[in-house]
């Protein structure tokens, strides 16, 4: 009863504090729309060119206005050829990308919420010298670090295994601050007092209490480490020397430099359509899970 | 009946139990911090341990103190990549930041048609991987048969190509203001949304118009978010790897391997085998990038007052 009334009066407390900010009902500008949509055309054409470029045969696309369809529509048939090409590594490399992601960001989501609400909501020993550490790190720019960790995990013999790309996805210091920042007000204190009066440990507490009321922050850090894995390129492409375990970012690039060496296979409509279907599934996952982002971003910069 | 009084006082500023010693925090922390250790610490240590060896064919591995530090500070190539980024630093970001700010202050406004559509739109090329953004970029960009050739053709005027020598850092700066401009105007956007409706109603009392708004509430609550995106875009552009690594089959001639300080280490170590000399360069720009981005958020803070 008592931890009912908490969570929702946490949760009007967030919500009355969220209002539209400066909304107040104006005149449109119709300059300020025809300047924003150069900007929109910028931010969209090189996808139309993608689309567009997907569906022509390779003598088309080498020959044709980039920016219209030309000749027959081979959409279909490059994606076919996309998948089948190399005995499918295309559908292979797609395979590793998708448990990258599934592993690499879901464990993110998990360790930067586990730890970014134990430092909002907990005292305890060497609570500060983890915030030095970890602030600290944020300084630390992670492509500066991707050859000693190649050598460290090459000592190890984790490289040309999934865990040299799925180790260090696993940390996301931005995601663990966001938590935290997001955490001091989204989950009362109260809450956690009212639960520890019932009897819950604290992990029970937060797997069934406090995780739901980190919701939107924990859908922002998802989004970001989903972005960040997807679209990774710099450490699998040093940890990785042989394209099993190749993700699609390296993969279509080593098409692509296969495509420009003297004598290679031309495979550009490949290179092309593979690329398409690369960006389709994060397009479609931004999509959907865009309007979280919002929420906790604001969280994230009204603290910082 | 406890319970619940307690439970009404949302809001308060809440007391953290006060148990002496209380390492339940741990719990949560720990996993967090192993990880941390194994993937962020040790590699650091590692490096600097590294960076004070050097491997020769005569006599081995030996300690060579500094050294290696001495040898990067007078490396020509090592310095020819520094400047490129920071030439990179100084046009690009400020051109992005500008745009992103922008757009962030006409999806406020209120006086846009379909402004959520705007926001989407212009956010969407953050989520295409930077390898599928070169490649799209690279070749657009062609002059043989990319658009800038159907552009050449079409017109029957001869636009030089971005991949030459002279353009390819141009180019390379638009790839990435595609890909952050929309990143950085939510980031903008979002520190806008939190702006208290008063003060608006306040300044529309005292008959303020759109530009003084701007300059009196707007700008002044964007500070910490301009900051943190300064920090970001410069940390971005002293790593700067993987367009020009990407574009460099499109462009072999125009893009060294010593193009960025990023390519340089990863060369020095993938292609040299000069694992010591290439963890030092990789110290030297980390250590460069904190403190530029140090001094920004320092003079960032300072002139909040």
């Amino acid at each position: 009863m008592a931890l009912e009334q908490a969570v929702k009066a946490s949760r009007m407390s967030r919500y009355t504090r969220s209002r539209s900010g400066g909304a107040l009902q104006k005149r449109k500008s119709l300059v300020l729309t025809i300047v924003m949509t150069l900007l929109l055309v910028y931010s969209l054409l090189p996808l139309f060119w993608l689309l567009v470029s997907s569906t022509k045969t390779q003598p088309e696309l080498l020959s044709s206005f980039g920016l219209w369809f030309s000749g027959e529509f081979s959409l279909f048939d490059n994606i076919a050829q996309t998948l089948s090409y190399g005995d499918g590594e295309f559908v292979r490399w797609f395979g590793n990308t998708v448990l990258y992601v599934v592993v690499g960001a879901g464990g993110a989501t998990l360790l930067a919420a586990l730890g970014g609400y134990g430092l909002a909501k907990f005292n305890f020993p060497g609570k500060r010298a983890v915030f030095a550490v970890v602030l600290g790190a944020v300084a630390i720019p992670g492509t500066a670090l991707a050859v000693p960790t190649f050598l460290m995990f090459s000592q190890l013999g984790l490289t040309n295994t999934p865990w040299a790309i799925i180790l260090p996805s696993l940390i996301s210091p931005f995601g663990l601050y966001l938590i935290w920042t997001y955490a001091m007000d989204a989950v009362p204190t109260e809450v956690l007092e009212a639960a520890r009066m019932d009897g819950a440990g604290e992990m029970r507490t937060f797997f069934t209490i406090s995780l739901r009321l980190l919701g939107p922050g924990l859908v922002t850090v998802l989004l970001f480490t989903i972005v960040a894995t997807w679209n990774n390129y710099f450490l699998p492409l040093i940890m990785l020397s042989e394209p099993t375990w190749y993700p699609l970012t390296v993969g279509l690039n080593q098409w692509n430099s296969q495509a420009q060496t003297v004598g290679g296979d031309p495979i550009y409509n490949l290179v092309v359509t593979g690329s398409l279907l690369t960006v389709v599934p994060i397009v479609i996952a931004f999509l959907f899970l865009q309007r979280y982002w919002q929420s906790g971003l604001a969280a994230g910069s009204v603290k910082a | 009946m406890t319970t619940l009084s307690l439970s009404a006082k949302t809001g308060a500023p809440a007391p953290r139990r006060q148990r002496k010693r209380d390492w339940s925090g741990w719990k949560f922390v720990g996993p967090f911090m192993v990880v941390f250790a194994l993937v962020l610490i040790a590699p650091v240590i590692y490096s600097i341990y590294l960076s004070l060896f050097k491997d020769q064919l005569i006599g081995g591995n030996s300690f060579v103190g500094l050294a290696n530090y001495g040898q990067a500070l007078s490396d020509p190539k090592f310095w020819e990549s520094i400047g490129r980024v920071s030439l990179f630093l100084v046009v690009q970001v400020p051109i992005m930041l500008a745009l992103a700010l922008f757009a962030a202050l006409a999806i406020d406004s209120a006086r846009l048609h379909l402004s959520s559509f705007y926001r989407i739109a212009i956010f969407l090329p953050y989520a295409v991987p930077a390898v599928v953004a070169a490649l799209m970029w690279g070749f657009m960009y062609g002059t043989r048969f990319g658009l800038v050739g159907n552009v050449n053709d079409f017109f029957g005027i001869d636009i030089p190509s971005p991949l030459s020598n002279s353009w390819i850092l141009a180019s390379i700066g638009n790839i990435v203001t595609w890909e952050f401009v929309g990143y950085n105007m939510l980031l903008f956007y979002a520190a806008l949304r939190v702006i208290p409706a008063d003060l608006y109603e306040a300044a529309d009392l005292d008959g303020a118009g759109t530009f003084r708004v701007i300059r009196s509430i707007k700008l002044p609550a964007l500070r910490p978010a301009i900051v943190i995106g300064t920090i970001f875009s410069i940390i971005g552009s002293f790593q700067l790897f993987n367009e020009p690594n990407i574009l460099q089959s499109l462009a072999p001639n125009s893009i060294s391997t010593y193009f960025t300080p990023n390519m340089y280490a990863y060369n020095l170590s993938f292609a040299g085998q000069q694992y010591n000399y290439s963890a030092t360069i990789a110290i030297i720009v980390g250590l460069l990038t904190a403190a530029i981005a140090y001094a920004v958020q320092i003079s960032g803070s300072r002139k909040e007052v």
